[in-house]
């Protein structure tokens, strides 16, 4: 046989590998990700629980009866009533009213939203932070890396909710002379972004520090690619595959550090409540008997981060291949 | 042996002093401290008086040094809020915080070592499934959801126990204690309990780790040839071997239990140093922030530098190799 032929025989055969590689989703289908997370009840239940309170919070202004955030639409006279089914409820407020007289069962649809996007967009600034700096950190070496993982290191013998509380108390100071309404956002978004940097640092760091010895790399720097740009284009896309998992752990801990500090006084004020703002007006009338304020926040709080938690626990193993 | 000592003194010198850039920047970060001082219509002859008396004039690393001198002697300062030395404020409230801490440390160690033990010995058994399913919700659940329920239950629909406060004090010289006194170990419980949770399902779960690759090594076999009882084999050789790593750990977290009571303390509004720095972050009273901040730091280093060496007293292998490196 010649060469010619030989080569045509090759392209004859990638062309017909092509035609029979299955499509994306067909792919997924057959996949060992999908077939784990259909093998196990626990997990196919938190990932359905976690799906409907999200969708929940996303359409909070279409399913939700009122709406808690708006003075006009609440009546003082309508504060502190239980439950729909509890003797002496109003059949207008399923889950109750708080001390306001605002809807619990919208409260608590538009805290979940609140409490989402503060999670969602904390978690975006402490990945981007630590993903950066891990970068950086393993790709430059040196004194750069050095001073980075020292920082992380001091940060790390502090627990994240203290970081958290120093960072509150900074940005508040910096803030200060502007009414509440307007920081409170802001200051909890990069209260929790930067406490959790130091994870992402430390993963993406050591991935980096395998990567960047391998021949593409050096081939990049070769070619004479600026660096930024072999960080950004070449080692990042292959280091990023543990950051997924992390994300996914630290939005449940995202939440639950959003809520504490909420909780504790810091957070959101009560005319703009989070899940954690509900919880605590709800603490003050325990004693009096009205349990609903407390229960209803608590119970969607605690659902929402167990089942976070279980899906994390699920995608760390699926996608260990030692563990297969 | 020595020279890792020292090496490790080092570092912690130098954590110690990271931190104190932090609290010193603090001070800086919130603007002009004249400010915080005196009133606005103070004329500007007077503030430039004041500004000279207290050093603020003089370069920054000269005033950090200042800080730091007279931290090393416990002076931190006059809170914004109370007008009083720091070093008085947090003193008064140490015992009580540090009474706690210590009691939820030792309930997480006496009920989570047994409950680990007991679900690597048994797996599989109701009992063990129910203690594996109780540390994911002791894991997952935040603390003061944890605190609240607690409190719903026992103080306000059993009312067995006090739901806030530290009870009857007796005063031991300094220190106060409410160990003591009836009233006292009542309210303790429930703040306790909330506090130790989470470290117990740790410990729970670390001690169970550890058993079930104990239990598969060859010295366990062995023991097990020689025909030595069960009993004998889990708690005299299996047990032991474990424990190491679960003291570590243990003594790790006892750092991170005195900085999570602030949540504890302020749902029982238990008077300890946790919600004196609450006060402080809400009303951004920056002398007890920075020195709370220091003094956490200082408990970390410590116990991690104890720790370090009580790992080397208690386990051969390590000795070796730190004589080595």
């Amino acid at each position: 046989m010649t060469d010619q032929a030989d080569a045509v025989d090759v392209k004859a055969q990638v062309e017909a590998t092509r035609a029979r590689a299955p499509s994306w989703l067909a792919r997924f289908r057959d996949s060992d990700i999908l077939a784990s997370f259909l093998s196990s009840k626990v997990t196919m239940l938190s990932g359905f629980i976690t799906v409907l309170m999200i969708v929940g919070a996303l359409f909070a202004t279409w399913i939700a009866p009122t709406n808690p955030f708006d003075p006009a639409s609440v009546n003082l006279i309508d504060s502190l009533f239980p439950p729909r089914w509890v003797e002496g409820g109003d059949p207008r407020f399923l889950l109750g009213t708080d001390n306001q007289g605002r809807d619990l069962w919208s409260a608590i649809l538009y805290g979940m939203r609140v409490s989402l996007i503060i999670g969602i967009c904390g978690v975006i600034i402490a990945a981007t932070l630590g993903i950066g700096l891990g970068l950086l950190a393993g790709y430059a070496g040196g004194r750069v890396d050095a001073f980075i993982m020292r920082v992380a290191d001091i940060q790390l013998t502090f627990p994240a909710i203290l970081i958290a509380l120093v960072i509150d108390g900074v940005v508040r100071a910096l803030f200060k002379g502007l009414p509440r309404e307007q920081t409170a956002f802001g200051v909890l978004v990069i209260s929790i972004g930067l406490s959790f940097w130091v994870q992402y640092a430390r993963t993406v760091r050591g991935s980096t520090l395998v990567e960047k010895n391998k021949d593409y790399v050096q081939a990049a720097r070769l070619i004479g690619i600026p660096a930024p740009l072999i960080m950004l284009r070449h080692v990042l896309p292959n280091v990023i595959g543990p950051v997924l998992v992390i994300l996914t752990i630290n939005l449940a801990l995202a939440i639950i550090t959003e809520a504490t500090l909420s909780f504790l006084g810091l957070g959101l004020p009560p005319t703009q409540p989070s899940l954690g703002t509900l919880i605590r007006i709800g603490n003050d009338f325990l004693f009096s008997g009205e349990w609903w304020i407390v229960a209803f926040p608590g119970v969607t709080l605690a659902v929402f981060v167990l089942a976070v938690n279980l899906l994390g626990d699920w995608l760390r193993d699926a996608l260990n291949p030692k563990l297969r | 042996m020595f020279a890792f000592i020292l090496r490790r003194l080092l570092q912690s010198v130098l954590v110690l002093l990271a931190v104190g850039v932090i609290a010193f920047a603090l001070f800086r970060l919130v603007g002009d401290p004249i400010n915080q001082i005196v009133s606005l219509d103070t004329p500007a002859a007077e503030r430039e008086r004041i500004r000279l008396e207290l050093g603020l004039d003089d370069p920054s690393i000269v005033q950090f040094g200042r800080y730091l001198a007279r931290a090393v002697t416990l002076d931190f300062g006059i809170s914004y809020q109370f007008r009083q030395p720091v070093a008085k404020l947090i003193g008064e409230r140490m015992p009580a915080t540090l009474e706690l801490a210590f009691v939820a440390a030792l309930l997480s160690l006496i009920v989570g070592i047994p409950m680990g033990v007991y679900t690597a010995l048994r797996r599989g058994t109701a009992l063990s499934s129910l203690f594996m399913a109780l540390s994911l919700v002791g894991v997952s659940l935040p603390t003061f959801l944890i605190a609240i329920l607690l409190r719903y239950i026992f103080s306000v629909h059993l009312g067995w126990l006090p739901s806030f406060g530290r009870g009857t004090v007796v005063q031991l010289g300094f220190w106060s204690t409410g160990l003591l006194t009836v009233s006292g170990l009542k309210a303790i419980i429930l703040p306790a309990v909330t506090l130790g949770l989470f470290q117990m399902t740790l410990i729970m779960r670390l001690v169970r780790a550890e058993m079930l690759e104990v239990l598969r090594t060859d010295y366990i076999k062995f023991a097990r040839a020689r025909g030595l009882s069960d009993r004998a084999v889990h708690f005299g050789h299996a047990l032991k071997n474990t424990l190491v790593p679960v003291i570590t750990i243990a003594g790790l977290q006892l750092g991170s239990i005195i900085a999570f009571a602030l949540i504890t303390e302020y749902v029982f509004q238990w008077p300890g140093m946790g919600a004196l720095f609450l006060g402080a972050v809400q009303n951004v009273d920056i002398p007890i922030m920075a020195a709370y901040l220091l003094l956490i730091a200082f408990i970390f280093v410590i116990v991690n530098l104890v720790v370090d060496i009580l790992y080397a007293v208690v386990d051969p292998r390590l000795r070796t190799s730190m004589q080595a490196a």
